[in-house]
């Protein structure tokens, strides 16, 4: 088997999350969308790690980690405080903005 | 922690040979893994797309992370593959999970589309995307793989540690930095600022005394020797049913039992009236009503102003007559005397 398949595999779950981006509107199930994206990029970062013989890939899907962590907290906050003030957790309704 | 990433690491080669042939092709052991991984990711994945309940879209991708922890080992990224387990399954999702429980997990996507034709748009550029990455990806030409034999010499998270801590290190501080600023702006973004003063149980406490109203917790439930549930108000001192002994929620559902009929019967077995022959069950209403049956006349008569027919009865509920059953039942028996003379 060639590592190629690791690098469709990934893209395959890449074009998954973002096609749950594209579609779905309870935030949270968007945000794991997003979560998807970035672990199909970290086994892509991975894979070509293997490829070139080089562990710098693994240290920035390492680094993807944990910025995703971050980011996940913070979203996760910020999902949470739309829902306390408009008792909604739909993509659709953060409309404020829209005069 | 190293210990054991070191003795997964040692053990791997036995278990799983990770190292690429001379071509750069995987073993065969690798290849079948990854042909047992990959339609369950991919189905996993979907599972997110196309589940109903998000429950279900999160455990989906949980399947998603632990079988990309797979991928990472079979793919010289032992550090990686440990991290990926306790880092997304075990604190991310977890942290989506407990959001979800949150927000409440029966809320599910509405199908009104607030832009026309955006589902076909959606999948259309999904599907899109995957064609032309898979494309691109896997039909691109590449170098000899060349394994990751030689980095991982001093085991992978050696080799990783040395990458992060020798020519990363400004990064891996500024991503130490990101994440205590991420932990303080979930904190204060989901912050609650108290807008009313906050009632606690001295403030409670006080509210009832100036309200006024019982002071003391409600009374229990009425216990019968024939019934014992929480449908038949307690008889008070004075004999009458206490109405707020049976929980609100049967009273307004108007489950509530009389309790005339188990009241009846004590009174009559504690007077005596059936041992002493003076009357039976059947035949003892018609020397009149027993006291719990006229106790619930009077207590209704009570607020109607003190009929006529029972004077005697008003007076004798409305002594605060003693606490204590005996003294009540006696109460009882001279009222009842008192009838049968007249």
């Amino acid at each position: 088997m060639s590592l190629t398949n690791y690098l469709v595999l990934a893209a395959i779950l890449f074009a998954i999350g973002a096609t749950t981006v594209l579609l779905r509107r309870n935030a949270i199930i968007v945000f794991m969308g997003v979560e998807l994206m970035l672990n199909s990029t970290n086994l892509l970062l991975v894979t070509f790690a293997r490829y070139h013989g080089n562990l710098t890939g693994q240290v920035l899907a390492f680094f993807v980690m944990v910025v995703a962590a971050a980011e996940v907290v913070v979203g996760l906050a910020i999902i949470v405080s739309i829902f306390r003030t408009r008792r909604s957790a739909s993509v659709d309704d953060v409309n404020l903005l829209k005069s | 922690m190293s210990g054991t990433l070191a003795t997964v690491h040692a053990a791997l080669p036995a278990v799983l040979p990770a190292a690429l042939e001379e071509t750069g092709r995987t073993s065969t052991g690798e290849a079948v893994l990854f042909w047992v991984l990959a339609p369950i990711m991919v189905l996993a994945a979907l599972g997110l797309l196309f589940a109903r309940k998000t429950v279900h879209a999160a455990l989906a991708v949980v399947v998603v992370m632990v079988s990309l922890a797979f991928l990472y080992v079979a793919q010289d990224a032992v550090f990686l593959g440990v991290a990926q387990v306790v880092v997304y399954t075990g604190a991310v999702m977890m942290l989506f999970l407990f959001v979800l429980m949150l927000v409440g997990v029966d809320r599910s996507d509405s199908l009104v589309e607030t832009i026309r034709g955006q589902r076909w748009i959606g999948v259309l550029a999904g599907v899109g995307l995957g064609v032309v990455l898979a494309g691109v990806v896997g039909r691109a030409t590449y170098a000899p793989a060349r394994g990751l034999v030689e980095a991982n010499a001093a085991s992978n998270p050696v080799g990783v540690a040395r990458l992060i801590f020798g020519d990363h290190v400004l990064a891996f501080e500024v991503v130490g930095c990101l994440l205590v600023v991420a932990a303080l702006g979930a904190l204060v973004l989901t912050h609650r600022r108290r807008l009313t003063p906050r009632i606690g149980q001295r403030e409670l406490a006080e509210r009832r005394v100036r309200e006024g109203g019982s002071l003391v917790p409600l009374p229990a439930p009425g216990v019968y020797a024939r019934h014992n549930a929480m449908d038949v108000p307690a008889l008070g001192p004075d004999g009458r049913p206490l109405e707020h002994s049976v929980p609100r929620v049967l009273r307004v559902r108007g489950q509530e039992a009389d309790a005339r009929e188990y009241a009846a019967r004590i009174d009559r077995v504690l007077a005596g009236g059936w041992a002493n022959g003076a009357g039976s069950f059947t035949s003892a209403t018609g020397d009149g009503p027993p006291l719990g049956a006229r106790a619930l006349a009077v207590h209704a008569a009570g607020q109607e102003d003190a009929p006529d027919d029972a004077p005697g009865g008003a007076d004798g509920a409305d002594e605060p007559s003693a606490a204590s059953a005996d003294a009540h039942t006696a109460d009882g028996d001279e009222m009842r005397d008192e009838e049968v003379a007249r």
